[in-house]
């Protein structure tokens, strides 16, 4: 799949958000005036930053509230739909937090609740599509679940949850990578079954459709970077995952190694993302013989 | 509605004969120019004749070579050459409509057609993700999803002739390797031909449930049947020259010397 940039950012950033919005609405640390405000801004600046960033890749995103009706059949619905109830909820409570220095639990716990939801509806988009078998898997919402939770308490800086959550998340990402490299050949689907001509012998794409390319072949038989991918996969664990818990666990707590664990796993977030567009393989290609 | 609807009154689509098709891509032509021409924005080219030429089409031609397997104690058999056009399969469980965040893309109730509404499209081509056919296509200049609409503006055309009254692929191919009609009656043509040669579905596991059915190449001549003769008089079209004589064989003799 071609690694779009804004859908990259915006599934790190709005992750990373809703993470942060879950500790806060669950009043795991308890703050109030200046110091919530300063949370419910990280949190709303990445949550919100993360949503624009995600209409950047739409062709028409004037028409973007449309995409609000159909919430009865569509995972992308029901994205945007809990999205705005979580903003709208965690708003009002953060108001409370941050002006009447007053906690209002329920609502908290509600937003926390659609805020972990809005998470889960991204991952579902990816792992609803058969025609992709590496996202097709119960893991990817783990996956998806576990970065927001792990992002969310390193920012909120709920020291011991971040390491367990950041280890977690690691090993679910190490299992959907090695599942997911298998996930094609399991799935059944080959270029036998997509041209029905199987049953006479081996099948060989010999001619694509015209000489140029296409909006398929750039949008599905993305290939570049393939080759480099254990190498970015071991760099990517030791940014988000390593770096992080060490200095969490070993460095005495410091704003500064606290920053810098941050930075450090926003940047392997991010090269996580990339892989789980960039090693998708979309049924398509076997069409064109690029799987 | 992006819901798919229970049943549709009837089931439209093609029949696609692999056996028949020639590969000469009057269907992708007259595909484009159809809808470009007519119903929703135009399937737009980009650097058409500069060096990086693209462009949406809703029909391709795609070949492929199949080697059948090597038998022993028979010769090895031909690669056979399989020209094969794909388009939308209008399927009965359309991964593509349930998808829809805004409900532009939908199944119609009375016949079957997997449509988009495009004033509703706002472009995030999640629907091309969710079909495994690479039956959608974002175009480059308009920013909104195009798919084969089975020529909705064609079919119940009633300024046009009535043999005119089909897809554009169907009415153009010279080799009448496409077929179009109504699969929920059982005595149509396509249901017909679907029956008496086998038409499968394509990616059956993806449980898509494609209308469109193709009919499987028909099995190939073997010339090497029987006593492994090519005919009965052949013994009598024996080479009778076996060497060659003259410069030709002088040379040859010469040759094999050195």
């Amino acid at each position: 799949m071609h690694p779009a940039p804004s859908v990259i950012f915006f599934t790190v950033f709005s992750g990373i958000g809703f993470g942060l919005l879950v500790f806060l609405g669950l009043d795991t640390f308890y703050v109030t005036g200046w110091t919530a405000f300063v949370f419910f801004a990280i949190a709303y600046l990445c949550a919100v930053g993360g949503l624009i960033a995600s209409t950047f890749h739409l062709g028409h995103p004037e028409r973007a509230m449309k995409a609000f009706t159909q919430w009865r059949s569509s995972w992308l619905s029901r994205e945007g739909v809990c999205a705005v109830v979580a903003l709208v909820l965690m708003g009002i409570y953060g108001a409370g937090v941050v002006f009447l220095q007053v906690h209002w639990a329920i609502l908290g716990h509600l937003g926390a609740l659609f805020s972990l939801l809005t998470v889960f509806t991204t991952s579902m988009i990816y792992t609803q599509l058969t025609t992709i078998p590496r996202w097709n898997s119960w893991l990817t919402p783990l996956m998806f679940m576990s970065f927001s939770l792990a992002g969310g308490a390193l920012l909120s800086g709920n020291v011991g949850s971040a390491t367990v959550l950041i280890l977690v998340a690691a090993l679910i990402q190490i299992v959907l990578w090695l599942r997911g490299d298998g996930a094609l050949a399991r799935s059944g689907t080959t270029l036998a079954t997509a041209t029905g001509l199987g049953h006479i012998g081996d099948v060989r794409a010999f001619e694509p459709p015209h000489t140029g390319t296409n909006y398929l072949l750039k949008e599905f038989a993305y290939v570049v970077g393939r080759k480099h991918s254990t190498k970015l996969r071991i760099i990517s664990i030791v940014l988000f995952a390593v770096i992080p818990v060490a200095l969490l666990v070993f460095a005495p707590f410091s704003h500064l190694l606290a920053a810098l664990a941050v930075v450090s796993h926003v940047a392997g977030a991010f090269a996580t993302r990339w892989l789980f567009f960039a090693e998708a393989e979309h049924v398509v290609g076997l069409y064109y013989g690029k799987r | 509605m992006t819901t798919l609807p229970t049943s549709t009154t009837k089931k439209l689509g093609l029949v696609i004969d692999l056996d028949t098709c020639v590969g000469c891509h009057a269907c992708v032509i007259s595909c484009k120019g159809w809808n470009t021409e007519n119903y929703g924005a135009p399937l737009s080219d980009t650097d058409a004749y500069g060096g990086d030429p693209s462009g949406t089409f809703l029909n391709r031609v795609h070949s492929f070579e199949v080697q059948p397997p090597v038998l022993k104690d028979q010769p090895a058999p031909e690669a056979q050459l399989i020209h094969f056009p794909k388009s939308c399969l209008h399927c009965e469980d359309a991964p593509c409509v349930t998808v829809c965040p805004t409900g532009a893309s939908y199944k119609r109730v009375e016949d079957g057609i997997v449509l988009v509404n495009e004033s509703d499209c706002i472009g995030c081509g999640l629907c091309a993700w969710a079909c495994p056919y690479g039956a959608r296509e974002m175009d480059a200049v308009e920013k909104v999803m195009k798919k084969c609409t089975l020529c909705v503006d064609r079919i119940y055309n009633e300024n046009l002739p009535e043999e005119d009254r089909e897809p554009a692929c169907v009415r153009t191919c010279p080799a009448g390797a496409r077929h179009f009609g109504d699969f929920a009656d059982p005595d149509s043509n396509v249901s017909k031909l679907t029956a008496e040669r086998g038409g499968m579905d394509l990616m059956p596991e993806q449980g898509t449930k494609p209308v469109n059915k193709y009919l499987p190449p028909r099995p190939k001549d073997t010339l090497s049947e029987g006593a492994g003769d090519i005919d009965i008089l052949a013994p009598y079209l024996e080479p009778v020259a076996q060497e060659a004589k003259g410069f030709l064989g002088w040379l040859d003799k010469t040759l094999e010397k050195l």
